[in-house]
Formats: structure tokens, sequence, C-alpha cells
């Protein structure tokens, strides 16, 4: 499967200059320094580091959910910094999927409306059954979240956003709760979400061997980025070291 | 259906025990207020039917004897639409079995045509005939306590002469919705008949040939009846006038318009008070169910939901709660209703009754439940939609915990670490908690308010039948006597005491303030019935002054030293400047007393006496009553017993009837507010206490933070509540009293005893619920759950 050629060659994302700083004087915290990054589009990217360096916060504004302190943040050209919370509710709808640690599934509705939840209201969305296929839960639809294994409701959780089609997915610590097993499917259910959909995919994990099957390495330390690192030779997720 | 919507019947599911708690606590506060208004509007508008189909009088003006050529006078008289001459009188009625005579109040009909002015239903039977003298009609409700019917006969005795009469038919009429024996406030149907009777047989009776003693007078729409009044007692005047009064002065109407108004001002004061705490507690309620939806609701925004979609579907779980209890509560209000209807066809005689729905309560009910509902829901998610998705999102971070202060800290000794968990977490939110024990006070204020209105109708009656009123008897003469009958009162074996008494009817004025009333007078070492101020001690009766009953000082708005203008409307007629000497204490009926011998003197009447109090020796009550019932001047005795039941009886049903329904009301919500406090500390904790028991607490250990909290919020309520309970009591004591009963706030130790023992029993059953949860709790899924 090719990527979106047409993509390849632009970013993303662009930053320039991303502060985050939580609380002020004795209690502030500077959770990003001065964060200059480009994603490209299509590529499947980890970001790295310890806890506490800042990697989550990164994620959270390059996908809407938070808001940088100072500093520009590029999506297509767009700055998400100078949004408005209408425009940001709107970027999250039409571009943007989350998974998470700890799978956020509303343990009211089954797999299969978890997902709809989502499809309802995007703009381009494949139909839910699909998305659940594409997880490998096409029988699981009926089922609610406690009645699923973590590593089906991280499924089920990818599904949800894969479902309206992003550009980007974000995943925070998608591997974070389960087994090393469970770990695996999920990660190779993420390559090929990055390989068939074309969607950047980014990853944020503090396993370092998650990242031997990115197209490209961000380390963060301190809420700065130390180093990037390109990936000449991807390891499939099933021979990743855990 | 979209699948947020689908979550949201899951989310009802979930929550169901707590929904049905906030749902039961608005309905009860609905029910009260649909019940109310519905009563309010039915009686209103059934009294208003009831008047214009029996063509009810604008005018009533009683005269000694005026002639018949008088009434095209009075009908040519300005704005005077219909007029009707009659003859009423007073009559006993001696019933086999019976020791004393029963009063009656007889009305003649016209000979050829039916009555232009109140007119009556005809329940049973037929009219008399025109040329029939021995036939009757007798109201409807004396009839059936004495099991009489159509076919019967009655001993009656008319001025003094005995008339054996045929009851014909079974009457009622708007003129006696409410029938009070004279001198009386409460209705009893088995003591007081009202018997209609041909115009010739009444003509004959009291010596009335060629005149009537009661002109009836409708006046056109718009009219003024002040002017017309005015007019009427000019040409009644010269045939002694009582001096006319309008319909709002008449005493069914009044009674009746005394117990819409009470109804109306209960109505409009009390359900907005249980209304209000129901809304308060929806409030906190609704708050922390959606405070702890935060990470779902940061969830949806993530996804890319608007605040506009994201708040709307937590409105509809708001308004699923809201309109739900709310719709309950509206049924329950119409079934109360209607139930309650009955029990005010019980004293006020309407041929028909039947409950309406006053359409604006239904509104009220919705737009208070929703809209307190709606302001604890917006209060919630206008704060977490401050927070960026990403800090919804995540656990509210742990609260700031301080070490505690100096005496605290010299508490930590004695603390163990269960004990600090609880103490830290009431000090660290203190809004929380005072909101918490808020609404428990709220609901046992409400409890203690309704307690102390229990004791208040009690206190009424004992004030009245134990402290006034200490006699056995009162009898009332046909006319005015001499003051020797007492002699002759006193020489009846069996009688103890004799107490002599004069009534007058009377208009006072003060300033533009008017009262249609009764003097009572009576001596100044009156022991029998008396005068007590509020610290039950006799008000003396001076020589020159008149002593008002609270409520009529309250109606003439006067106090102790004011001149007070008194129009007497019998005797010579004479009209007195006196002075306020004293207020008495009196939570029945608005009388006003003078001493005798003042009163007779202003009369021009020296010695006279209409009436007197006796005190009978219980074991001669029957020889007593046998003898007074064989005078011939002896117009009415009454029993004080049977008063006091009459009245325990009126106070039991309809408006008093009320305060048992809201006893219970307060009941369930403050059993509501108990419940839903538990539930919602057992929610923000469930983690930390599934903690607890994962690091080895036990059960009961674990139950003990939980359940400590609880009891130190309950504890803090109490008192709380009791000082809410003592200012609430007045304000629903206001809310219950009449002009012609006042209900006093009375709050006993006992009350708030009673009170707070039901805020304890519904602490310990509500934690007894939450712990059972609680035992049941799956500890891996509590730690995993991040709710």
């Amino acid at each position: 499967m090719g990527k979106r050629s047409g993509n390849q060659l632009q970013n993303a994302f662009t930053t320039r200059g991303v502060w985050k700083v939580y609380g002020e004087g004795a209690t502030e915290v500077q959770a990003l320094r001065g964060v200059d990054i480009d994603i490209p589009a299509g590529e499947l990217v980890v970001l790295l580091g310890p806890s506490g360096s800042g990697k989550s916060t990164l994620l959270n504004i390059l996908g809407g959910l938070d808001r940088a302190s100072r500093g520009d943040v590029l999506f297509q050209g767009r700055n998400l910094a100078a949004m408005t919370d209408v425009q940001l509710t709107r970027y999250r709808r039409d571009h943007v999927g989350f998974v998470f640690q700890f799978y956020n599934l509303m343990p009211g509705l089954t797999a299969y409306e978890n997902i709809e939840l989502v499809t309802e209201i995007a703009g381009n969305p494949m139909p839910a059954d699909h998305a659940l296929a594409l997880v490998g839960l096409g029988d699981r639809g009926d089922s609610f979240p406690s009645q699923l294994s973590g590593g089906e409701q991280q499924r089920v959780a990818i599904a949800r956003a894969v479902a309206k089609q992003p550009n980007v997915l974000f995943c925070d610590e998608p591997t974070g709760a389960l087994d090393s097993i469970t770990g695996r499917t999920v990660l190779r259910v993420l390559k090929d979400i990055n390989e068939q959909l074309g969607a950047t995919v980014l990853i944020v994990t503090h396993a370092a061997a998650t990242a031997d099957m990115a197209d490209r390495v961000i380390h963060f330390a301190d809420g700065r980025i130390r180093d990037i690192q390109r990936n000449a030779h991807k390891r499939d997720p099933s021979d990743i070291e855990w | 259906m979209t699948p947020l919507d689908r979550k949201l019947l899951r989310d009802l599911w979930r929550i169901k025990g707590q929904a049905a708690a906030i749902g039961a606590v608005i309905a009860v506060g609905v029910l009260l207020l649909v019940m109310m208004s519905g009563l309010v509007t039915s009686l209103d508008e059934t009294r208003r039917a009831y008047y214009e189909r029996y063509r009810l009088a604008d005018v009533f003006a009683p005269v000694k004897r005026a002639p018949q050529h008088l009434l095209a006078e009075l009908s040519a008289l300005p704005s005077v639409a219909a007029v009707e001459g009659r003859i009423t009188g007073h009559a006993l009625i001696d019933l086999p079995g019976l020791d004393i005579p029963l009063r009656a109040r007889v009305v003649s009909l016209p000979e050829f045509h039916a009555p232009r002015l109140n007119g009556f239903y005809l329940s049973a039977g037929r009219a008399p005939q025109s040329d029939r003298n021995d036939e009757i009609l007798l109201l409807k409700g004396f009839a059936e306590a004495h099991s009489l019917q159509p076919g019967d006969t009655l001993d009656i005795t008319m001025n003094g002469a005995r008339h054996k009469l045929r009851i014909v038919g079974l009457a009622q009429a708007p003129e006696f919705l409410y029938t009070t024996a004279p001198g009386e406030l409460m209705s009893d149907d088995a003591r007081y008949g009202v018997i209609w009777i041909s115009m010739q047989t009444l003509a004959a009776a009291y010596d009335l040939e060629g005149a009537f003693n009661e002109a009836l007078l409708s006046i056109g729409r718009g009219a003024q009846s002040p002017a017309v009044i005015h007019a009427v007692d000019r040409l009644l005047e010269p045939y002694g006038g009582f001096g006319a009064y309008a319909l709002a002065d008449h005493g069914s109407n009044r009674f009746i318009s005394e117990e819409i108004a009470s109804l109306r001002a209960t109505a409009a004061a009390v359900p907005p008070i249980f209304l209000a705490v129901a809304a308060f507690l929806l409030y906190i309620v609704i708050f922390r169910m959606v405070e702890a939806e935060r990470g779902q609701i940061g969830l949806l925004k993530a996804f890319g939901y608007s605040n506009l979609e994201t708040a709307a579907h937590y409105f509809k779980l708001i308004l699923a709660i809201a309109a739900g209890g709310a719709t309950v509560g509206c049924v329950l209000g119409v079934l109360a209703g209607r139930a309650l209807i009955d029990l005010y066809l019980l004293y006020f005689k309407f041929p028909f009754l039947i409950f309406q729905l006053d359409p604006g309560s239904f509104i009220a009910a919705f737009s208070v439940s929703i809209g307190a509902a709606s302001a604890g829901g917006v209060t919630v998610l206008r704060r977490v939609f401050r927070l960026t998705p990403a800090a919804a999102m995540q656990p509210i971070a742990p609260p700031h915990y301080r070490p505690l202060g100096n005496v605290a800290r010299s508490l930590q000794s004695v603390l163990d670490q269960p004990s600090r968990m609880v103490v830290r977490r009431l000090t660290r939110q203190p809004g929380r908690m005072a909101g918490a024990a808020g609404g428990i006070a709220a609901g046992m204020a409400l409890s203690v308010a309704m307690i102390g209105i229990m004791n208040g109708f009690n206190q009424a009656i004992d004030l009245t039948f134990n402290v006034i009123d200490q006699s056995d008897v009162s009898i009332t003469f046909n006319e005015p006597l001499s003051d020797t009958t007492l002699a002759n009162l006193r020489s009846i074996p069996g009688v103890i005491a004799v107490q002599p008494a004069r009534h007058v009817s009377a208009v006072l004025r003060h300033g533009v303030q008017r009262h249609l009333g009764v003097i009572s007078g009576m001596t100044t070492n009156a022991r029998l019935y008396r005068a007590v101020d509020s610290r039950m001690a006799p008000v003396p009766l001076q020589a020159q002054g008149i002593v008002l009953a609270e409520a009529l000082a309250d109606i003439l708005k006067v106090q102790v030293g004011d001149l007070l203008t008194l129009e007497v409307r019998e005797g010579r007629r004479p009209t007195l400047r006196i002075p306020v000497t004293g207020i008495a204490q009196n939570l029945l009926g608005s009388p006003a007393y003078m001493e005798l011998s003042a009163l007779n003197h202003a009369l021009g009447e020296p010695n006279r006496i209409s009436g007197a109090y006796l005190r009978v020796d219980s074991a001669h009550q029957n020889s007593v009553y046998r003898v007074l019932k064989d005078m011939p001047a002896v117009a009415s005795v009454s029993l004080k017993q049977d008063a006091r039941t009459a009245l325990q009886t009126q106070m039991d049903r309809g408006a008093g009837a009320m305060r048992y329904i809201m006893m219970a009301v307060a009941g369930i919500i403050t059993f509501g507010i108990v419940y839903n406090a538990a539930r919602i500390a057992y929610a923000e904790r469930a983690r930390d206490l599934a903690s607890l028991r994962v690091i080895g607490f036990s059960r009961s250990e674990a139950a003990f933070v939980l359940l400590g909290e609880l009891a130190l919020v309950t504890l803090a309520a109490l008192p709380l509540g009791a000082v809410l309970g003592y200012y609430l009591s007045f304000a629903v004591a206001a809310g219950f009293s009449t002009d012609l009963y006042q209900i006093p706030a009375t709050v006993q130790p006992v009350g708030y005893g009673a009170a707070a023992l039901a805020v304890i029993a519904a602490a310990t059953l509500s934690g007894w619920l939450v712990k059972r949860d609680l035992d049941r709790t799956d500890l891996v899924l509590a730690l995993k759950a991040r709710e």
C-alpha cells in the first residue's frame, strides 16, 4: 500500500517557539520550553521521553485539546494557536483522531455505538463496522466496554479514532496499559492505519522499543526536543522487543 | 436514535436510584403546588357558578318589620336589578331522643313564584305547594345527619309556638354553603338546620302579615354596593333596619371566601418553600452529577462535539429527571386534589364540586423544576467548558490538603488515619460540605415547621376551649332579658356557675377600616368565658373601653389607646367613640369585648342580658338540658364539647388536612436530600474507598470514612435545621391562618427532637443503603473506573 503521494513532501504540523506554562509564581511548571518541529504528513512519528518531559503536552496542543501559552502551531498552514474555540472544535471534528492510554470509551455505549458517536458528526466517515473490522473486532460490535479486555477496548478506541478518516491520529501511550502480546497487536493496527489510510500517526510513549517501528523519532527531555532521529529501517511491530 | 441518546438512556438507568430520589423530591414539591392551586381554582369557580345559577343576592338587608309596599321603593333605587322580600327567623327543632333542641333558621318561600333571589337546589323530593302551610324543605346536610327524609314530620318551635311540619323535599342553597349557628364559627350539620317554609306560615308565626323582615337585592354589574347599602339603610331606617350588608359580609360567603383566601395564600406561600428546597437540592445534585461526567464531557469535546451539542446532551438528562419528576408530581397533585376536594364537600355544601386544574400551576411547576435543574447543570458545564478538553479529561487533580491547624494538630494524636481523612475532607471542601448540610437542614426545617403547625392546631383548640371558654353550656335568649333571669338559671339543680353575656352586632370602624362584628358584653370578673392576653392572664375590662382580639386589631389596624367608632345595630342604635384598652389573644374568630354594664348603658338598656355561660355538674347535665329545653325564653343551647368536636373535625379536614400531606412531603424531601447527599459522597469517593480496601482495610473501616463524613454533615445540619425551622414555622403558620382562626407558630423542644430524629433516621437508612452498595463493590473494577 502506498502513501498518499501529494502529502509526502508537505508538513502536517509546523511549530515555532511553542511554550506551555501551567500555574504561576512558585507553582509555575514549564511543560514546554520553546519547541520547534516539522512533522511531515503521512509519517508514523514516535514522541519518546521520560514522564514529565512534555511529550503528552505537545500532543494535546497539536490535537487541539489544549492551547500553547505562546508560539505558533501550524496545521496545513493554519495557526491552531490563533483559532477560536469553535474553530478548534471544528478542527478536532474534521481532522483529528485520538487514542488514549486508558481507552476512554463511553461505558454506557457498545463498541459499535462508541464508534457511531464519532461517525455521526464527522464529515467523511467510514461505516462503523468497517472501522471495527479494521481493528479485527468485527464480531464484537455489541459488546459493552466492561465486556471487553483491555486490548480489545484499545482497539475499539483506535477504530473510533480512525472511523472519521482523520488526517492525523494521535495516540497517547496507546499500549501503556496493555501486556506485550496485546500491545503488539495494537501497534500493528496503528501501523496498518498509517499505511492503508495514509494518516499521519503520532504516538507518545516512554517505551523506547516502540520507536523502532517509526519513520521518525522525536526525543523529549525537560520540555524541549533533544534529538530527532530518522529510521532508515523500520521494524515490524511483531519484531519489536517489549 | 443517536448513540448519544442511547448513552443518555443507559446513564439514566445507571443512576436510576438517585434519579428517582431527585424526581421524588421534585414530584412532591410539584404535587403540593398543583393540588393547592387546583383546589383554589375549583372552589372559586364552583362558587361563582353556584352563586350565579341560583341568583344569590348582592345585598342583604335585615329589618324588624317592613311593609310589602316598600319593596317597590327598594327596586326603584338606582343600580338595583331585583328585589325580594322574605321572612326569616330562628327556630328550634325538637328531635325525639335528643335532650337539647337543635337550632335552625327558617326562611320563607314566595307564595306564587320561585324565589327571584336566593334560589335553592332541590336535591330530593319536591318544593312545597303554595296552598299547603305544613310543608317544608329541609337543609340536606341536617336531614342526612339525622336520617330525615321527605315524608317525615318535625316538631318545630317558632317564636315560642310549636308546629308539626312535614318534610317534602331536601334542599341546598348558595347562601347556606357553610352554615353555623349564631355565635359559632364551626359548621356542624347535625346541630344547625335550615327550613324553607311558605311565606304565609312564617308571617303568621312571627306576626309579620303583609310585611317582611329581610330584603334581598341584586345590583347591576359594575354598581357599587356601598351606595346601594346606604340608600337601602335610609329607606329601612324607619322600620327598624338592622343595617344592610353586602355579600362579602354574609356569613356563609365570608367563611368560604376566607377558606379560599387562606388556601390561595397557602398555595402561594407553602409550595414555593417546598419547591425552593427541592430546587436547591436539585441544583446541588445535578451539579455534582455532571461534575462526575467531567471526563466524558472532555472526551466528547475531543471528538469535536461543540459546547452546544455537549450541553444539549446533558440538558436532556437533566430534563428527563426534572420533567419526569414534575410530570409525576402533576399527576399525583391531580389525584390528591380529587381526594381532598371531597373533604371540602363535607363542610362546604356545594351540590357539586369538581377538581379543576389550574394550568398556571403546571407551567410554574415545570419551569421551576427544569429551571433549577438546568441552573445546576449549566454551572458545571460552563466550568468544564472553560477547561481545555485535555484538562477536562484528566482526573481531577488531588485537592490541595493543608496540614491541620493548631487546634486540629492537637487533635491529631487522638485521631486515627481514617478519622483524619474524614476531617480533612470536611475542612478541604467546606463549600461542598456546607451545601450538603444546608440541604439536609432545609429538609429538617420543613419537618420542624410542619410539626410546629401540628402543635399550633392543637394549641388553638386548647386555648379556645380550656383557657378562654371554661363553661360547659352557653345559651342565648330569644330577646334580651332582665338580668334577674340569672337567678332562675342558678336555681336549676346541677348548675354550678352562671355568667351573664350580652351580644350585640355592630360595625367597628377605624379610619377606612371597617368590620361588621359582634360585641360581647361581659362582667369584669368573668370566670367562665374571658379575654386572655398572650401570657394567658385575664385582660381586665374597663368601664370605658373595648378589648379586641389580636386578629380584629390587625384588621382594623388599631393599637391600645386608639379610638374606635362603634355603630351598634341594636337597641337605640348608638354610635360610640371608644378607646381600645386591651388586645386579647384569641385564635378563633375575631371577637370584641366590653364591660357588660357599660355596654348596656350605651345601649340605653340597663341590666339586660342576651345569653349566659353555664358550668354544669356532669352528673346532672341531662336534667339541666331538659329544664333549659322547656324554658320558652331560651333560643338556643350549645354545648362546648360539641363545638370543640366540630372544630377538631373541621381542622382535621380541608385545609387542616393539608398539614398531614405537607408533613409527609416534608419527610420525603428530608429523606431525599439525605439519601442524595450520601449517594453523591459515595460516588465521589468510590475509588478512594476501593483503594482503602485494597491496602487491607476491612469493609467497616472503609465504610467509616464515608459514613463518618455523612454523620458529621448530618450533625452539622441539625442545629442549622432547627434555626431555619424556627423561622420557617412563622411563614407556614401565617399561610395556614385566616381571619377566622389563627394558627400560632409554636415549636416545642419535642418538635425539634422529633425532626432531628427523623433526619437521623433518614441518614441511618441512607447510610445503610450506601454501605450495602459499598460492600458489593468489585474492587478491581472500582479502581479501574475513572469516575
